[in-house]
């Protein structure tokens, strides 16, 4: 991989170790992906940011990088934080100082673009959140690779990347085409239909036909769900995103999907309402406009809910809702908005036997830690909960 | 034997081999206090990595992984050297931040458990020992 004179000093040490050991990171997955050079970021957003993810471990490194001097240089968030007991906070209030010493926003969340992190069309970034990565990807048009934490923080610090992978024009075509014959309503259908594709395509490129989507929310949730179940980073929507027109060059595999895919999924996560804890709205972070959904269907209920409603978004959601008086209204239904983290993050499985979610994504990490899921419709879910 | 790969973290180490024929999740695999191989469905479980040179096909799990490795090293219990067939991000940047010695592209058929290697890491070669 070709070096600047000034990548070559920082790679010798001249700028100090931290520098040197971000540099180091860079260059060597450069060389694994065959990079031709680095080339410069516009944002990053970095993961590795909740106690229960990267541990006492991941603590000691980020003492030592600040102790040496880590600067980033260039505008970057964070991944959403976890929440736990005492011990756990005083642990994850440590993580976010050492992430702010570096310079880092610490506003903490898988939604950076509903806040100040909005990159634009054709922008290189590095951002690690895979939920955040495909909606970058997909429907803003910017290009970044699934970063690791580490990797992440390594190119926040440069302010480059290696240009490899989801950076290259090439690399963004599709390799499959999605002809999805099932009528998609809502919420929780985009959720079926991405939760079936990433097991399915696990790291394709799907180009989908027949889906007309009003909302953002939706395909941001369709993203995350198959960034989850797959890894699956960029999809084109045919008469949607951005880069669709040019992205079909070969002859492609075609796939249909229609309704009984979308049935099995669903089938997956029918846990009866006697055996769920909490409502959890909000993965990915929620949108304005999904606050303002959830507190509409609520004003629709006669009482409050009996299991608590817990609504995870960013910080910049959480003030606008506050504003908006949309949070007083959910805190009257026994409802809250949590801004900066996730209950994915958290020790979830040690409060709760079950939670009630709309959201793919949440639902496969939810059954993954053994907690027994419903998934359907926002409508619905607030509706029919006891 | 000599075998050629390419180098991913510069250094050299001389050691015992321990061979996984399965990929390795550190994060959840390895147990960073001690350094002994605790993932369920690895071939090289109850074993200890420390100061052996570290021989698998490839890394797999969370990225968090790379924190592990550089855990290991602050602990004493890091492997002296890493032989993969296929370096991946999290393994190279946990071998990165670590400054552990780390080659790849290496049949790693060619190494038996227990022998004695000598790794190269900035020539990319490794030596196994007769």
């Amino acid at each position: 991989m070709y070096l600047t004179k000034e990548e070559e000093l920082i790679l010798a040490g001249e700028y100090g170790y931290a520098l040197q050991k971000a540099m180091e990171i860079l260059v060597a997955l450069g060389e694994i992906y065959n990079a031709d050079r680095l080339i410069p970021i516009k944002s990053a957003q970095v993961a590795g940011v909740s106690y229960k993810n990267i541990g006492d471990a991941g603590i000691e490194f980020l003492k030592d990088f600040v102790d040496s001097g880590a600067k980033v240089s260039v505008y970057t968030t964070l991944n959403p934080a976890g929440i736990g007991d005492e011990l756990f906070m005083e642990k994850q209030r440590e993580i976010l100082e050492l992430y702010k010493a570096m310079g880092i926003e610490i506003t903490s969340t898988c939604t950076p673009y509903y806040g100040a992190n909005l990159p634009k069309f054709g922008d290189h970034i590095a951002w690690s959140e895979s939920s955040a990565v495909i909606f970058a990807n997909s429907i803003i048009g910017a290009r970044t690779n699934r970063e690791g934490g580490p990797s992440s923080l390594a190119a926040a610090i440069v302010g480059k990347t290696p240009n490899y992978g989801l950076h290259l024009e090439e690399n963004r075509k599709a390799t499959v085409i999605v002809e999805v014959n099932a009528k998609l309503k809502d919420f929780a259908d985009y959720s079926f239909l991405g939760y079936y594709l990433g097991k399915a395509l696990k790291n394709d490129i799907p180009y989908f036909k027949n889906l007309k989507s009003e909302k953002t929310d939706y395909l941001k949730e369709l993203g995350a769900s198959m960034a989850a179940t797959g890894s699956i980073a960029l999809y084109h929507v045919e008469g949607e995103t951005p880069e669709y027109k040019h992205a079909i060059a070969d002859k492609l595999e075609r796939i249909e999907v229609d309704g009984k895919e979308l049935e099995e999924v669903k089938e997956k996560f029918n846990a009866e309402w006697g055996e769920i804890d909490a409502i959890v709205i909000g993965c990915p972070h929620a949108s304005i406009q999904e606050v303002k959904e959830v507190a509409e269907i609520l004003k629709m209920r006669e009482k409050p809910l009996k299991v608590p409603l817990l609504i995870t978004a960013s910080r910049a959601v959480k003030a606008l809702a506050d504003a908006l008086g949309y949070s007083e209204v959910i805190e009257r239904y026994n409802g809250k908005i949590i801004a900066d983290s996730c209950l994915i993050v958290s020790p979830v499985e040690k409060w709760y036997g079950g939670i009630a979610t709309n959201s793919g994504k949440a639902s496969f990490y939810f059954s993954s830690a053994g907690l027994k899921v419903r998934l359907e419709n926002t409508e619905k879910l607030l509706l029919d909960a006891p | 034997m000599k075998l050629k790969g390419r180098k991913i973290t510069k250094g050299k180490a001389r050691g015992v081999a321990l061979v996984s024929k399965k990929p390795l999740s550190f994060l959840g695999g390895v147990d960073p206090k001690t350094g002994i191989v605790k993932d369920i469905e690895s071939d090289i479980k109850g074993e200890s990595i420390k100061d052996k040179i570290l021989v698998f096909p490839r890394g797999k799990g969370s990225t968090v992984g790379s924190y592990v490795i550089y855990q290991l090293k602050k602990n004493g219990v890091a492997p002296k050297a890493i032989i993969v067939e296929e370096a991946e991000t999290i393994v190279a940047t946990g071998a990165i931040i670590a400054e552990i010695p780390m080659v790849d592209k290496i049949d790693i058929s060619k190494i038996k458990n227990g022998q004695i290697v000598e790794v190269d890491a900035d020539k990319g070669e490794v030596t196994i020992e007769e």
